[in-house]
């Protein structure tokens, strides 16, 4: 304060204005990608969500009906925002929780620690659309390994990605195996929790289920939420697995241009991000494709603020 | 070697009985910790096991649900290599992948340097947009982007749309390196200064050296990114099998052969295993780069 009242003197003004100058030198690769590939790009979709548009001729302006058409008459729309909701709840859960368990297994085993962490570590490594490929190859019904080793176990043998209500469970199973990211965060987290308070536990006589409610479940609480938080962002942009699980099982010639069946079978692997691929590139029904990516961004964007929060800690300020 | 010495332990003189439990306890501890991690493991590895024997199949035994090959076609590799258009994506893909980790390491570093060491007004406002973008699906913005790309610059159907952004800064990358930077204390900064350092030379001749760990964090995730990316290519590129990428390929490939499981999944490993390799080269800086992005500051 006292040094606000007092007159700058030129030789510090100049030092502030090289300062300011070095600040935008150093930001400009940033500042330059945040106009042209966020906010001119963000600003279009809000606008082309209102104008009628095929992307050939000019737009005009359709005011709601897009919004309308989108969420009273394109019938997957409902169907779409539900396989993503049940993503959510289903395979973030089990993710968040399967990664938990294989990080403290690993943080419990002594022998060959090395290889177990490299073997469940692996899978997240493969591509995608190669770890897709293979497990359609895995689970197709005919002759794929899993349902020939149940079958030798006398269980039942699924249609998997050729059964609706299997789909979504072979793509969480798909999930579960690239699980290797969070095995690492966890592991991190655990190894973090303090000794002492273990032999604290110890000594007031705590179990093994104790010391994990009280001793490591308060501890790594704020990785869980972090892994859940971004689980969900993550799992709304669910797109390369679904559209290739479904081309694959639907017999499609990828890359020929053939229009396969949206979210094969039957729509149980449709989501938000295929819509707008569908709307805006196959349908060339530009605005309404542009309706879905706002409610896209509304959603991901509310899930976003949880993490920017100053008080969950994740971002450290200074 | 644990479990012979818990076993044979007991049997020592002037051991008590109260050891003798705390022993066994361990023992079965060991067992049943590793035999959870072996059932883990193999849910982990037969996949990728299964893939390898299937690929390596005849052409018939490929179409039945035998899980072993009578015979060994290695030559189904060599096949799939020959395959139009393979060599393309694989070269394609290096493209993509080495000039988009390039230009992102370049382009970020200085961004990453200015949030976490620079003081001025805006900062957390700069910040919270960094995360928003790291944070956006990329279906939100890709109608405009495509129209961009393709009405303005007419360079759909090529790699340039995938690679060009990659020079204005990649948010995660940003986010990353920062994340590392701030562990970097003021007084190595400041005694640059004081050597009369500007701060482009301090950026490149402490800063970076420091950094290298993050930097090859931020540069494999990237170059994994770029590896694995389905949906630029898709948007951007596929219109033209000449720009095409191995992401994008290999589903066409399947298309191409859709009854031969043992050739698919020989491309499939084909795609796989250059990043499986770099891996196992680069664990270390990978798996620190893990820890580094949202854990702590």
């Amino acid at each position: 304060m006292a040094l606000a009242s007092t007159p700058v003197p030129p030789a510090l003004k100049a030092k502030r204005r090289r300062e300011a100058a070095r600040t935008v030198a150093f930001l400009s690769p940033w500042l330059i990608g945040f106009g042209v590939f966020f906010a001119y790009p963000l600003i279009s979709t809000v606008y082309f969500s209102f104008m009628r548009y095929d992307g050939f001729t000019a737009p005009t302006f359709n005011g709601l009906k897009n919004w309308d058409y989108v969420l009273n008459e394109y019938p997957s729309f409902w169907t779409g925002l539900g396989n993503t909701l049940w993503l959510v709840l289903v395979m973030v859960t089990l993710r968040v929780a399967f990664g938990l368990g294989i990080g403290l297994l690993i943080t419990k085993v002594r022998t060959g620690a090395g290889f177990f962490r490299t073997a469940f570590y692996l899978p997240y490594l493969a591509p995608p659309v190669a770890a897709t490929m293979a497990f359609a190859f895995l689970l197709n019904p005919g002759t794929g390994p899993v349902n020939h080793l149940l079958g030798d176990l006398g269980l039942p043998q699924p249609g998997w990605f050729t059964d609706p209500s299997w789909s979504k469970p072979a793509l969480t199973m798909l999930a579960l195996w690239g699980i290797g990211d969070l095995m690492v965060i966890f592991m991190a987290a655990l190894l973090d929790v303090p000794k002492e308070q273990y032999e604290a536990a110890e000594l007031d006589g705590a179990g093994p289920w104790q010391k994990f409610r009280f001793v490591t479940a308060p501890n790594i609480s704020p990785i869980v939420m972090f892994a859940v938080v971004t689980g969900v962002i993550q799992t709304m942009q669910y797109y390369t697995q679904a559209i290739v699980a479904g081309k694959v099982a639907s017999g499609v010639i990828g890359g020929s241009g053939q229009q396969f069946e949206p979210g094969y079978p039957h729509g149980s692997t449709w989501t938000l991000p295929q819509m707008v691929y569908n709307l805006g590139f196959q349908r060339f029904d530009t605005g309404s494709a542009c309706v879905v990516a706002v409610i896209l961004f509304a959603i991901s964007m509310a899930f976003t603020s949880l993490l920017l929060r100053r008080k969950s800690g994740f971002i450290n300020e200074d | 070697m644990t479990i012979t010495s818990t076993v044979r332990l007991p049997a020592r003189a002037g051991s008590t009985a109260a050891a003798r439990v705390a022993r066994r306890r361990a023992a079965l501890h060991w067992v049943a910790v590793h035999s959870l991690a072996i059932a883990a493991a193999l849910f982990f590895l037969l996949p990728f096991v299964f893939v390898l024997l299937t690929s390596v199949m005849s052409d018939q035994q490929a179409l039945t649900s035998n899980l072993w090959p009578t015979e060994w076609h290695w030559g189904n590799y060599g096949k799939v290599w020959r395959t139009p258009g393979f060599l393309t994506w694989w070269r394609n893909t290096l493209l993509y992948a080495a000039g988009g980790t390039a230009l992102t390491v370049v382009s970020s570093l200085p961004v990453a340097y200015a949030l976490a060491k620079f003081r001025f007004r805006g900062r957390n406002l700069a910040l919270t947009a960094v995360i928003s973008m790291m944070m956006l699906p990329p279906q939100v913005t890709v109608i405009p982007m495509y129209l961009f790309w393709a009405k303005q610059m007419h360079l759909t159907g090529s790699l340039w749309p995938l690679v060009i952004p990659m020079a204005f800064g990649d948010a995660f990358s940003i986010f990353l390196l920062r994340q590392f930077l701030l562990t970097i204390p003021k007084e190595y900064l400041e005694a640059a200064r004081i050597d009369g350092c500007g701060d482009l030379r301090t950026l490149v001749r402490v800063v970076l050296p420091m950094a290298k760990p993050a930097i090859a964090a931020v540069a494999l995730f990237q170059f994994f990114f770029c590896w694995n990316d389905y949906f630029g290519p898709q948007i951007y590129s596929s219109e033209n099998p000449g720009a095409w990428t191995l992401s994008y390929g290999l589903e066409s490939f399947k298309g191409a052969h859709h009854t031969n499981w043992n050739l698919t999944m020989a491309a499939t490993l084909l795609v796989t295993a250059p990043v499986l390799v770099l891996f196992f080269f680069a664990q270390k800086a990978f798996i620190e780069g893990v820890t580094l992005t949202g854990v702590k500051g």
